[in-house]
This record gives structure tokens, C-alpha cells and sequence, in this order.
């Protein structure tokens, strides 16, 4: 079942021309990540999906009454506005304290649902926002950066979490990420993004093609050496040392 | 009748205000908008210049200014100049035109002073009447787009992903504004109107854990600063709006006072080793 199609995107923000022609189709239960320099309009792809922007020129077509769980790049709270965790997640609507309850454990955030907002570590706070993003429990989870500003232990944690959500969920998920190794591992597909889909296709694919190899250059064979160590067998080679 | 006694009108004018300004006041605080309410505010002097013109009734004219203002001040944000600077032009030469334009009323004697500091001892029961619609108004409003004005908030990417439009948002609250502006202009006049708005909330930040509770504290310090500071100037012969808000004050520096010895006391009291989280 298709989750989501776009066809011929374009997004013009101002003088700028950020998407041009963009096309993807999103299958339930896949993990589709894009990846692409800064400024290559990754995240006004996410937006445009999820209604914040407009687009300029072309379609994009989701099945009536899905629901989408969306985790946005940034949450900048204001240490003026007080708000626990348990308030947050009955924004706008109210839910159960049963179906808080189980959001926050599937996302393994428990025990954060008395603690302010602002008081939140940076993995505290995105555990919180993937709580929040599957509470309703979404046909499709949207995840800018989900992991920007943690520590390795913390990312490789945030996408063990993410991989638990999906299953039990049985969602697709579209995100964004920079980190190219966890990217290959845990991606049933990656787009390589930079104004237009440069190529798209399975990790392995789009790791040697040559577009994706212009585009990240070194980063590329640290990837790749983490990618295959991976799969390999126990002997598999060290990464290159740097 | 009790409402024959000015000081029982007084007080009812100001405690209405206070509650209308509350939940506003706090979202003014918490979008860092202090600026727009007080460029919204200084331009209902050019509502009553106006309004003296046309011959309409001062609310009408002054609601639909800073309704204007506030308008205009949303859409011109980001365009090029910096919000700050934006409001501090719109702001000032709102006021300057306004001083301006009421000099051009010939044959209408208007007291500038109580549209500048307000004058709540000379609110009749019309006027009364006429706040009380305006509080009713605001609270309704704010109660009906309580949760998706908190959402518009804290982010506008989330609010549009939960069906939000933060611009429309946005122009309620502009709305919510202009309301209490115009029935707060006779009670604490234009310049003090911010004050009323952004002392109480934040007053009220230091003990609250939700949205809500810092909005019903904002309502109870506001009213709290009215009657007190009525009673203020009563014995002491002072100026009214001004001593509601100088006692709006002492309330939010008392409160931070509170928070501050309360943190350092959570401090002092939790185990070596261990931060505070």
C-alpha cells in the first residue's frame, strides 16, 4: 500500500527555487531516509509534506484519513512557557493517560511524563518528541534529524527505538539524517537529495553511485567500511584509521 | 446601588481587565511579542483621534486601529527588517501621528491625559457594560483556541502537521489584542496598557508547571494589583493606573525573589555529585 506519492515537485521559497521536480513514493513499512548537503532542501521536502509549505508546482497524493507522526528539526522551547512532558503529549487533543503512557514507553521515554519541558536533555527531548509523533499511532512517522545534537551511544539508541516503533507500528518512515553509517545500516532505501533526486535505491546502490560519491567525497568510504563491517562476518576489516 | 459608588466601578473595571489581559498577556509573554502589545496599544491614540473625527464611539475606533496595527505588524515581519526595529518605528510614529492627529480635532475638547494614563475613577456603567462584553469576548476566544494557540507557540511545523494554521492563530490573538486594548484604554490608558499584560504573567511564571495555572495566577496577581492598588492610591492620594501597576510589580518582584530563593535552596539541598538535571 502506497503511503505517500509525489510527482513533479517544485517548492519556490522566495527567489530560490529549493525543490525541482521532485518524485517519491513511500510503501507501508519501509525506512526511506534522504540525504544531501546543507541547503539541499531536504527539510522543505518534509515540510511541504506535512503541510507547513506549499508546494509551488505538482502533486503530492496521501490515502484519505492517514495519520502522520511528525518529528520537527528543531523544538526550541521558551523558558518562559512552563509545560510538563504529560501536557505536551495532550497538545492539541487530549489522549488517555493509558495511550500516553504507551507512547512514552514505546519511544522509551517512562518516567519523563512529570519533568518539564526545558529541563530536558537532547535525547530526552527527541525520545519525548517520538512519543508525541506516536501517540496517535501514525500510518506514516516523519523524522527531521531526529538524532541531531546526540552522542553515538545516544543515536545508535534513538534508532534501536525507532526500529522497535515501526515494527510494532507497522508504519513507513521518512526521515532526514546526516549520520551517512547508521544511514546505510538501518535504510531499506536512501534518496540522495541536492535540489533534485540525484539517485535513489538500496544503501549499497546509492553508496557507488557516482553522483552520491561527488556529492559526500571521503565521509563516503568511512560509510561504506562501516557498512560492510556490518554485514561481514566476525573477521571483518577495521575502518580505515584516520 | 452599589455600582453608584466609583470605587466599586473602579474596581470592577480593573478586575476585568486583568482577567481578560491574563491568558493574553501570557501568551505575549511566551511568543516575545511585549513590543507588538505595546505598538498596538500606542496606536489606539490614533483610534481616538479618529474615532473624535468620524464621530464614532472611541472602542469602535481604537478596536479597529490596533486591530489594523496589529495586522499590519504580522504582515510586515520578516520582510526585510528586524521585528525590534519594525515595532519600535510602528510603535512611536503610531503615537506621534495619533498626538498629531487629535491636535487637527477643532471644537472637541478631549483630555489627552486619561487616553495617555487612563482615568478608572471616571469609568461610568456604560463603560462598565462595555468592558465586561470585551472580557466575556477575550476569555471565550481564548478558551476556544486554547490548544491549538499553545500548539502555533511552540512550533509553527508541528501545528501545521496537526491541521493548525499558526496564521490564523496569530490573527486571534491580533484580535484578543485589539478587545483588550480598547476596554483597557479608560482603565489604565495607553502607555501602562503593556504592563497590565506582561507583569502579571510573568509574575505568575515562577509558580506555575502549565500553561494553564500561569494564566489563572496571571488573572488572580492582575486582579490582585487592581484592588490593591486602588485602595493604594486611595489613601496615599496617588495616581491610580500607574499605582495598580507599580503594585503589579512589587508582586513579580516578590515572586522572583521566591523562585530565586526556592532554586537556591533545591540546590543547597540536593546530594554532592549529582546535578540538578
Amino acid at each position: 500500500m502506497k503511503l505517500l506519492r509525489i510527482e513533479h515537485l517544485d517548492v519556490v521559497r522566495g527567489d530560490h527555487l529549493i525543490l525541482q521536480d521532485v518524485h517519491l513514493v513511500l510503501e507501508r513499512g519501509e525506512i526511506v531516509t534522504i540525504v544531501g548537503p546543507n541547503g539541499s532542501g531536504k527539510t522543505t521536502l518534509l515540510k511541504t509534506i506535512v503541510g507547513a509549505l506549499g508546494p509551488t508546482r505538482g502533486m503530492i497524493e496521501m490515502p484519505r484519513g492517514l495519520t502522520i507522526g511528525y518529528v520537527p528539526q528543531r523544538l526550541h522551547l521558551d523558558a518562559t512557557l512552563p509545560l510538563t512532558v504529560a501536557r505536551f503529549m495532550n497538545l492539541p487533543r487530549r489522549h488517555s493517560s493509558h495511550h500516553v503512557d504507551r507512547a512514552l514507553k514505546r519511544a522509551g521515554s517512562e518516567g519523563l511524563i512529570h519533568r518539564q519541558m526545558s529541563d530536558l536533555s537532547g535525547g530526552q527531548l527527541q525520545r519525548v518528541l517520538l512519543a508525541r509523533a506516536v501517540l496517535e499511532s501514525p500510518d506514516l512517522l516523519i523524522l527531521d534529524e531526529p538524532t541531531q545534537g546526540l552522542d553515538q551511544w545516544g543515536i545508535a539508541d534513538f534508532y534501536r527505538q525507532l526500529d522497535s516503533v515501526r515494527h510494532e507500528l507497522g508504519c513507513g518512515v521518512l526521515m532526514v539524517s546526516h549520520e551517512l553509517h547508521v544511514v546505510m545500516r538501518t535504510s531499506d532505501r536512501v534518496i540522495c537529495l541536492n535540489r533534485t533526486i540525484c539517485c535513489e535505491g538500496t544503501p549499497e546502490r546509492v553508496a557507488s553511485s557516482p553522483a552520491y560519491l561527488a556529492m559526500f567525497g571521503h565521509d563516503t568510504e568511512e560509510a561504506l567500511a562501516l557498512y560492510r563491517h556490518d554485514h561481514a562476518s566476525s573477521t571483518a576489516p577495521l575502518g580505515p584509521l584516520s | 446601588m452599589i455600582l453608584d459608588d466609583f470605587l466599586v466601578r473602579a474596581a470592577l473595571a480593573g478586575v476585568g481587565v486583568a482577567f481578560s489581559a491574563a491568558p493574553l498577556g501570557c501568551f505575549v509573554v511566551w511568543r516575545r511579542m511585549a513590543y507588538f502589545g505595546d505598538a498596538t496599544a500606542h496606536a489606539a491614540i490614533l483610534g481616538v483621534a479618529l474615532s473624535l473625527v468620524l464621530s464614532t464611539s472611541i472602542f469602535a475606533g481604537v478596536l479597529v486601529i490596533a486591530m489594523v496595527m496589529a495586522t499590519l505588524v504580522s504582515l510586515l515581519s520578516g520582510r526585510g527588517y528586524a521585528m525590534d526595529t519594525l515595532l519600535g518605528v510602528l510603535a512611536h510614529s503610531a503615537l506621534a501621528f495619533g498626538l498629531v492627529a487629535v491636535s487637527f480635532v477643532s471644537g472637541v475638547r478631549i483630555d489627552l491625559m486619561a487616553y495617555l494614563f487612563g482615568d478608572i475613577l471616571a469609568v461610568g456603567k456604560s463603560d462598565l457594560v462595555l468592558i465586561w462584553f470585551g472580557v466575556v469576548f477575550v476569555l471565550g476566544l481564548m478558551r476556544w483556541r486554547w490548544s491549538n494557540l499553545l500548539m502555533a507557540t511552540l512550533n509553527t511545523d508541528l501545528a501545521y502537521a496537526c491541521g493548525i494554521d499558526p496564521r490564523r492563530e496569530q490573527l486571534v490573538l491580533n484580535l484578543a489584542l485589539a478587545v483588550v486594548v480598547a476596554v483597557a484604554i479608560k482603565v489604565v490608558g495607553v502607555l501602562l496598557i503593556a504592563a497590565l499584560l506582561i507583569i502579571p504573567a510573568a509574575a505568575a511564571r515562577t509558580f506555575s508547571r502549565t500553561p494553564e495555572v500561569m494564566a489563572l495566577l496571571a488573572a488572580v496577581t492582575g486582579a490582585l494589583a487592581t484592588i490593591g492598588g486602588l485602595q493604594a492610591a486611595y489613601w496615599l492620594d496617588t495616581p491610580t493606573g500607574p499605582t495598580i501597576v507599580s503594585l503589579a510589580t512589587i508582586l513579580f518582584m516578590s515572586s522572583g525573589f521566591v523562585g530565586l530563593t526556592r532554586r537556591r535552596l533545591s540546590r543547597g539541598m540536593s546530594p554532592p555529585g549529582r546535578g540538578s538535571g
